[in-house]
């Protein structure tokens, strides 16, 4: 999930030309050698190789972005309508139309029921073909015909995970679930993210009464009762995730605003920039070109451990009781469901599973984020030895 | 002497696979002050923590011989009571040295309690004293200092007092003088021959050895009788000070000595057109009141009283101050970069104040800048030709893709650089050729005037002698007038024209290089030129 907005972050390093990049090792100064021989590497790039090199974050960014985009497909996976039906020589699509159940030799015109013996048993006629999506069912999917007596059943042949309290089935509430709250994690970083390194930069870039003023308005804003609004806010509106998102949004830049803002003072006074003013650039363009692309190493690293914070958050007033309202899939609910009826054990253990697989994946992907980004450590390329400076560093002096 | 006190024989070090010291020969007798030198580099720093065994990460091979134990071969107990005891050091930059937590006479006092078993009160004693032999005045008051209370020389002095605690045999100092101002950097070495002249460290009556780790060859020669130059982890060469340099024999030695610049200057005719000159420029700072009086506004701090400068079309003129003395406020207030407080600048006989934000932003093609950071003064997330290019789409926007190329590739050309440096990112190069890239940076722009605030100080000898040959051919090629910043006299020596000397905001002397060199009138730029010879 980190990469996309890195590229976002700095697009200049992306609008490189990659036939540009190559090495044209056609110099003759002896004294450039090593700029003939090395390929150059824009910092973006750079960083990536090094995330790379860092097995556990890199493997975990794989195993993330392939669950969310299996979870994104979960249409395909867990519907309680099949995917293909080829009945009395038609084609029909339940996912994208709706049929109703006298197409297939029922009665009545309302929709089909794809869990009604009558119609499985239509449907698996010879020479019909029906294709049932792996897991059939759907996040809100009642099975009137199922063979369990009470709610929540455990694990059997028909629902892998059992259902939960009311009867709905585990596994797609888990993948379900799961999409729900990946999406709004990564919704509520990006405006969070927008909103501090705005925030963030006019306050570093204008310092003075500008800044002066807009910690002051931060800090008063900061101190407000985040749970108690949205207390007062679940009991007078209906919780909706839009509702939830606005509210976390509201709140979620301060602290990375702080950070950019540091940044934003400390790199203003480097003498790039003060080379750039002297080169008669305007404000926007020395913040857009200059400042900002190096104001981001704290804002990158930040990137999964926010996301994780997003998912915690929703997880946590979904438990609390203030957040979506059934039959809407989320993970915490499924956790409170749990703690409720600890003899369900299959309930708590699969929500809490796959909420735990989460973070510890968004945990390594931050770690290995940071060390990438920590310029301390050397890049270990082959040809590249760990420099006499950087080893040096902490004894020798910061002269100059 | 039979014995050398101190000796490294085939002394490899190792930083993983890369071999920074190679197969190094050295010897220090007692009472001897012997000087190792080299560029950035060089592993001379290396070295001199190796002795110690104070860089963990290292692989050290050969013998490095104290009093004939073997250094090398010690457990690390064992080493413990040679460092700061027998072998000490004084670092580059004092105010890191310095725990800022601790007052420096507790700094002090720690390694006599610890070497010496001195109670408290005992320990404060002498540290008095030591700080009163470093030359620090008031030393009962300054033993209750904290580091940020003391000046970079008092510290620096402090630092040297704490090295002496415990009567060490051997003294290493890694570049002591390099963060100082140049009349401080002065007195320091003066101190540091004193207290070695004057016996005052004797260790069972034989003087204390110094050893020296500098890339400055004038302090060398006013310091060292003995000198090793070291270049790429080989010692090339070594011998008496005065010999080595008469009559040096490897050419790194040679190329070294060479390195300071000589003046080779045309004249400016005194019909030139006056490009750049300011009347009676005035810079202030706010400055915070202490307590509650800071509720009601601020005090003002002078950073540049009433400064009148005038540059005529190919001339350079030097700004010569040690830190702290407006020189860089100067050359900001010129650029735009702050707001002057009074007086006037003109450009091309243009007030600056009287025109609009949108002229001054055409003048600055004009007018450009050149800083003392390599590092620092170039965005590390763009490519050179980006760098260079981004005000050439500013100031000529009419340039078509093809013909900016055709000028970055020019320019380059111009500085030195090979055209492949044109995708490359800032931190593929060296210190001297990153300066280039700010050089070309500005002349690509074709400015009239140039500003070159501290231009060479961050680059090595050989490296610097280089830069400042580039801008003497562009000054002459292009008639450029350069505003040259620095405190290095040698600079301004081979690059200006005229000098203006400046203290404490004030210009205290200014007149033709030459001339003001041999005759200084003035107390403080004679103590300048004194301090740099």
């Amino acid at each position: 999930m980190s990469l996309p907005v890195i590229e976002i972050s700095s697009p200049e390093l992306t609008s490189q030309d990659p036939a540009k990049q190559d090495p044209a090792s056609n110099t003759t100064a002896a004294t450039n050698a090593n700029l003939a021989s090395s390929s150059h590497q824009a910092p973006g790039k750079r960083l990536w190789k090094r995330f790379k090199r860092h097995k556990l974050g890199f493997y975990s960014l794989i195993i993330f972005v392939s669950l969310y985009v299996f979870t994104l497909a979960g249409e395909l996976v867990s519907n309680d309508k099949p995917l293909v039906i080829y009945y009395e020589k038609q084609w029909y699509f339940p996912l994208l139309k709706d049929y109703p159940e006298a197409e297939f030799g029922g009665n009545l015109p309302i929709q089909a029921d794809y869990h009604d013996p009558f119609i499985q048993a239509q449907l698996d006629k010879p020479g019909n073909f029906v294709l049932y999506a792996p897991n059939p069912y759907y996040y809100d999917t009642l099975n009137y015909f199922s063979e369990t007596d009470h709610y929540p059943g455990p694990p059997d042949h028909d629902n892998k995970l059992g259902t939960d309290i009311a009867g709905y089935d585990i596994t797609a509430r888990l993948i379900y679930g799961f999409r729900v709250s990946v999406t709004f994690a990564l919704g509520l970083t990006l405006v969070g993210t927008i909103l501090g390194i705005a925030i963030g930069a006019i306050q570093g870039f204008f310092v003075g009464r500008v800044d002066l003023v807009t910690q002051r308005l931060i800090e008063i804003w900061g101190s407000m009762p985040e749970l108690y609004l949205l207390i007062i806010f679940a009991s007078v509106f209906e919780p909706t995730l839009s509702l939830l998102f606005i509210l976390l949004s509201l709140f979620g830049w301060i602290h990375l605003s702080d950070y950019v803002r540091a940044e934003f003072l400390r790199n203003r006074q480097l003498e790039y920039v003060k080379a750039a003013r002297a080169l008669g650039l305007s404000n926007s363009q020395i913040i857009w070109r200059h400042i900002l692309p190096n104001s981001l190493t704290p804002v990158i690293t930040f990137l999964p451990f926010r996301m994780s914070a997003a998912i915690m958050a929703l997880a946590s007033l979904d438990f609390l009781g203030m957040g979506v309202t059934a039959p809407a899939p989320s993970l915490g609910q499924l956790l409170l469901q749990g703690k409720e009826n600890l003899d369900a054990w299959w309930i708590a253990l699969s929500a809490f599973s796959v909420l735990v697989l989460t973070l510890l994946l968004l945990t390594f992907m931050g770690e290995a984020l940071r060390n990438a980004l920590d310029t301390r450590i050397a890049d270990e390329q082959p040809d590249a030895e760990p420099q006499a400076d950087t080893i040096l560093a902490p004894l020798k002096t910061g002269a100059a | 002497m039979t014995q050398p006190l101190l000796a490294l024989e085939n002394v490899s070090i190792h930083f993983g696979n890369k071999r920074v010291v190679d197969n190094l020969n050295l010897e220090l007798r007692a009472g001897e002050r012997l000087a190792l030198v080299g560029e950035s580099g060089s592993g001379k720093t290396v070295t001199a923590l190796s002795i110690l065994r104070l860089l963990p990460q290292t692989r050290i091979s050969g013998r490095i011989l104290f009093n004939g134990e073997n250094l090398v071969a010690k457990s690390d107990d064992a080493l413990r009571q040679v460092r700061g005891a027998d072998i000490a050091m004084v670092f580059q930059e004092p105010m890191s040295a310095l725990n800022p937590l601790y007052t420096i006479g507790a700094q002090i006092a720690e390694s006599l309690m610890l070497h010496e078993g001195l109670t408290r009160a005992q320990a404060r004693v002498r540290t008095i004293s030591l700080l009163e032999r470093t030359g620090i005045r008031e030393p009962e008051r300054r033993v209750d200092s904290f580091p940020h209370q003391l000046s970079g020389g008092q510290l620096q002095r402090a630092v040297i007092a704490m090295a002496l605690a415990c009567n060490p045999r051997v003294l290493i100092a890694d570049e002591p003088t390099t963060a100082l101002d140049v009349t401080v950097r002065a007195r320091i070495v003066k101190l540091l021959i004193d207290l070695q002249e004057q016996g005052l460290t004797r260790h069972n009556g034989e003087p204390m050895a110094i050893l020296l780790i500098t890339h400055d060859l004038n302090l060398v020669r006013r310091f060292a009788q003995r000198v090793a130059v070291i270049e790429k982890g080989k010692l090339v060469e070594s011998g008496e000070t005065e010999t080595l340099f008469a009559a040096p024999q490897h050419p790194y030695t040679i190329k070294l000595i060479n390195s300071i610049p000589v003046r080779n200057l045309q004249n400016v005719s005194p019909q030139a057109p006056l490009l750049l000159e300011t009347r009676r420029l005035r810079v202030e700072y706010p400055k915070k009141r202490q307590g509650i009086a800071a509720w009601w506004g601020s005090d003002r701090f002078v950073a540049l009283a009433s400064a009148n400068i005038e540059l005529r079309q190919g001339e350079t003129i030097g700004i010569v101050g040690e830190s702290g003395s407006g020189k860089s406020t100067l050359s900001q207030a010129i650029l735009q970069l702050i707001r002057s407080a009074a007086g006037e600048i003109e450009f091309e006989g243009a007030p600056l104040a009287s025109l609009s934000k949108s002229r001054i932003r055409q003048l600055r093609s004009r007018l450009q800048v050149v800083f003392q950071d390599p590092f620092g003064s170039l965005s590390p997330r763009q490519t050179v030709s980006q760098i260079i290019g981004e005000g050439l789409a500013l100031h000529f926007p009419e340039l078509s893709a093809e013909q900016r190329y055709q000028r970055i590739a020019q320019v380059l050309q111009e500085v030195g650089l090979p055209l492949t440096a044109l995708d490359a990112y800032p931190h593929e190069f060296s210190g001297g050729q990153r300066q280039r890239i700010a050089i070309a940076r500005a002349v690509v722009l074709e400015p009239k005037v140039l500003i070159l605030d501290e231009p060479t100080s961050a680059l090595d000898v050989s490296i610097q002698n280089q830069v400042l040959k580039l801008l003497l051919g562009l000054q002459q090629k292009y008639g450029l007038s350069y505003v040259l910043i620095t405190h290095d006299l040698s600079v301004v020596n081979a690059l200006a024209h005229r000098v203006y000397v400046l203290k404490d905001g004030e210009i205290v002397e200014h007149g033709e290089t030459e001339a003001l060199m041999a005759s200084p009138a003035n107390p403080y730029t004679q103590a300048l030129v004194q301090a740099s010879l």
